[in-house]
């Protein structure tokens, strides 16, 4: 594999703790996510379990991060925050100089549509819509039936060179039923690039698949990170993944280890 | 974009739902039927029960009646001007009929309309409802050729004709036989006999004789035998005597005949079915040309008392209304004829009626006339009764409007059952599709979009289950006579019983609006019981719904 050279030069990914906020200083790297002192519990009646304990990060932009950490550390909720599907207790998001974390909810709704790309780890394809479809969905989202069949054509261009690029350009008018979890998880990444984002969370995308399956899932990413110089954030439990990464980031009860990337 | 095609996709795939709106379906289809069908009832019986009635008649209790009926008409002209289309004046009184079946006697209650046949039949459909073709253009009270019913095998002046013939040949024959029991030389002067021309038993279907029965003179003389030697025959042998024209010069029965009258099709006849072929047959107790007595209270008994006053008509013609109320008891004759029996007419020639009838243009509302008409002539000075048809047949017409809205009530009750059970299967289809609705939101779809997949998911659902409904339900009604064919043919049994109904097609009608609101209704439903699931849906939080499993 071929790495460009920017990226040789590794960049630090900070750790703030919550009791120092204030000391973030901006590094040569830009970074595309910033997170202060992020806090994050669930209430079941009584019972408050405390997920995230003041987690502040910083994501460099056009390179590609690992979340490492043990099963039920609050991976996948700091995930979710950063995509805002869930909204933290206390403590801010930043993607780029613009706050998200406390957007309106269409505002969110249009930020998740146009700007980033999520993926998970089942996939999550729409059983009723074919391969072709459930790549355009953003796009579906995004536009009113006028302007979507206006630009139709154009669309679908769009999906199937993404498809080709993801190795499925035969199976467009296949249900994710009819597909293997490699190709569900391929089609799945198309569908997170149909809006061009910037930026690209994934749940443990090769959690899911086999050595060989989820190695070309991986090669795919790094791909993407190279050639389109999309930022890609991923959490995984794959220590071999996470070494692949440009940097790693280690959650450890709720709070970010000091880490050497 | 997503949310029709998401609407569609999950129409297309998940068939569950197409059958929670199945009882849609039928119950639309079953509304739309109904409301024809008792529509199509409502309009016949409404036509009916209008049908010998004129739309507002002014009645007077008073045995002595109205006395200048003119007058009361031109003041009712002037009372209703451009709205009046016709009146006319009646007379009515309740009368005993009696004439002969088989040689015994039949005693009906009527109504006797003393009718105008000139004016009445403008008021209502009465000549519309004439048996004999020739009185549905023209109506009189003249014993017609030809032209009766086919029902009856012979009618009219052929049918008079050969029953005098009868009864002339039995007179002869009897009177022979008498004179030789009695050993008499020179002819009777009058001879009444029993009719015995047709044989009486059980089977009333046994053919009629052909030729006049020979005269069993051991079984049916057997009472003149025994009446006192004496030129003169006993009057008493035949208690219906008075129900026979005098047999004289001036009157011959074959040529001439009574005062007409024209009963109501159910005075005289039956349906019934043949014991063996168990057909439906008609019987008829008496025919156009038979003569019947009527028996009716005077309007000029001597000092306020009653008195009887009899006369001898013949039957010209029936009438059918199909409204068996009516067909059972009016009988109509002419109003002066009437009068004349009665003795409404006094000595100065003027001429009492007990009723007025009226006709008024289509749209005009009666109430407001029978009000207009009360004000003009009060009840309490004038004694009159003033009513519209809808007035007299006010139970009937209301029993049947409550029938039809508790039926309307019922069925929607059963929509709105389907309504609960569009509620529960939307419940499911929305936990089913949970992880779906976490994946769009994930994608960015707004709340209101879910929203509207499932609201336009209800939509379609009740669009498709109440549109086939409809179609189901119109298709029904236009072939309502083959599935009712179709239906006596599986069971072997009638469903409209030929002999309790008058008709033999089942009525529809079906109102456009109705089906619109039928139609409409329950598409309303079924969106309504997709309104809650939906909010539902659209409230999911997205990771909840992505972690669902
Ligand atoms: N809705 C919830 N209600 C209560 N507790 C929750 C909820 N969601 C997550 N948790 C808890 O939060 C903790 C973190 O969950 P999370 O899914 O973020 O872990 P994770 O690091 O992604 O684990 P894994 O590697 O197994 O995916 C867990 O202990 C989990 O039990
Ligand atoms: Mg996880």
């Amino acid at each position: 594999m071929n790495r460009p050279t920017a990226l040789s030069e590794k960049a630090i990914v900070k750790v703030i703790h919550p009791d120092d906020n204030d000391s973030i200083d901006h590094q040569t790297h830009q970074s595309i996510l910033t997170t202060k002192g992020i806090f994050k519990s669930y209430r079941k009646s009584n019972l408050e379990v405390p997920v995230l304990r003041g987690v502040g990060l910083e994501i460099p932009e056009g390179q590609m991060t690992a979340i490492v950490g043990h099963s039920g550390s609050g991976k996948s909720t700091l995930l979710h925050l950063l995509a805002t599907l869930d909204e933290p207790d206390q403590g801010e998001i930043y993607f780029g100089d613009r706050r998200i974390d406390n957007l309106s909810r269409g505002a969110r709704d249009r930020f998740r549509n146009q700007t980033i790309g999520i993926i998970f780890q089942f996939y999550h394809l729409l059983p009723e819509f074919t391969t072709l479809e459930n790549v355009l969905v953003p796009k579906m989202i995004e536009q009113n039936v006028f302007r979507y069949w206006m630009n139709k054509k154009k669309y679908i261009e769009r999906a199937t060179y993404l498809l080709e690029l993801v190795g499925l350009s035969h199976r467009l008018t296949h249900k994710p039923s009819e597909l293997s979890g490699g190709e569900m998880q391929r089609v799945a990444i198309a569908r997170s690039l149909i809006a061009e984002p910037k930026l690209l969370l994934a749940d443990e995308p090769t959690g899911n698949l086999d050595r060989e399956n989820g190695e070309e899932i991986m090669t795919l990413l790094r791909n993407l990170n190279q050639d389109e110089q999309l930022s890609i954030v991923m959490v995984t439990h794959d220590e071999n993944i996470a070494n692949d990464a440009d940097h790693v980031i280690r959650l450890e009860s709720g709070k970010v280890m000091r880490q050497a990337a | 974009m997503y949310k029709l095609l998401l609407a569609w996709r999950y129409l297309k795939t998940r068939y569950i739902a197409l059958a929670s709106i199945i009882s849609v379906t039928l119950g639309v289809a079953t509304l739309i039927v109904v409301n024809a069908v008792m529509s199509g009832f409502t309009h016949e019986m409404r036509d009916r029960l209008h049908g010998v009635l004129s739309d507002v008649e002014i009645k007077s209790a008073k045995a002595q009646g109205i006395p200048n009926s003119s007058a009361y008409i031109a003041r009712i002209r002037e009372i209703c001007g451009e709205r009046l289309e016709s009146a006319t004046a009646i007379v009515r009184c309740p009368a005993l009929l009696n004439f002969q079946f088989r040689g015994q006697m039949i005693n009906q209650q009527i109504m006797l309309v003393g009718i105008d046949d000139e004016t009445y039949s403008s008021v209502s459909d009465f000549k519309e409802y004439l048996l004999n073709e020739q009185n549905r253009l023209d109506p009189n009270f003249e014993l017609k050729e030809t032209g009766y019913d086919a029902r009856m095998e012979i009618a009219g002046w052929p049918h008079r004709r050969e029953q005098v013939e009868i009864e002339r040949r039995l007179q002869k024959q009897y009177e022979e036989f008498y004179r030789e029991q009695n050993g008499l030389k020179k002819p009777v002067e009058q001879v009444v006999i029993p009719r015995i021309d047709e044989q009486v038993g059980d089977d009333v279907f046994a053919p009629l004789p052909d030729s006049v029965p020979e005269l069993n003179t051991e079984d049916d003389a057997i009472v003149v035998l025994d009446a006192p030697e004496t030129n003169q025959i006993p009057s008493t042998v035949d208690p219906y005597s008075g129900q026979r024209a005098p047999i004289g010069d001036e009157f011959d029965p074959s040529t001439e005949h009574n005062v007409g009258i024209v009963l109501g099709l159910a005075i005289a006849h039956q349906k019934g079915r043949n014991p063996e072929t168990n057909e439906v047959q008609d019987i008829f107790l008496c025919r156009p040309g038979d003569d019947v007595q009527i028996t009716l209270p005077a309007a000029n008994g001597p000092g306020g008392n009653l008195r009887p006053a009899s006369a001898i008509c013949t039957v010209v013609d029936f009438y059918e209304s199909k409204m068996h109320q009516y067909d059972a008891s009016f009988a109509f004759l002419p109003l002066s004829e009437l009068q004349r029996i009665r003795g409404m007419v006094d000595m100065n020639g003027n001429r009492a009626v007990t009723g007025i009838q009226m006709k008024f243009k289509d749209g005009t509302n009666l109430d407001q006339i029978r009000e207009e008409l009360a004000s003009t002539f009060p009840p309490m000075i004038h004694g009159f009764q003033i009513q519209t048809w809808e007035d007299v047949q006010r139970p009937m017409l209301a029993a049947v409007e409550l029938e039809i809205t508790l039926l309307n009530i019922l069925l929607f009750l059963i929509i709105a059952v389907a309504g609960f059970g569009i509620l529960a299967i939307f419940f499911m289809i929305v936990v089913e599709k949970t992880k779906d609705i976490g994946i769009l939101k994930s994608l960015g779809a707004p709340n209101r979009g879910v929203l509207s997949i499932f609201l336009s998911y209800g939509l379609s659902l009740g669009v498709v289950g109440s549109g086939v409904g409809t179609v189901l339900g119109l298709i029904f009604v236009a072939k309502i006579n083959e599935v009712a064919r179709c239906i006596e043919w599986m069971t072997g049994r009638e469903v409209f019983d030929p002999t309790v109904y008058y008709f033999t097609e089942i009525p529809t009608i079906v109102n456009f609006w109705t089906v619109c609101f039928v139609a409409l209704g329950a598409t309303l439903i079924a969106v309504l019981a997709s309104v809650l699931p939906s909010f539902r849906a659209s409230r999911l939080h997205p990771v909840e719904a992505l972690r669902y499993e």
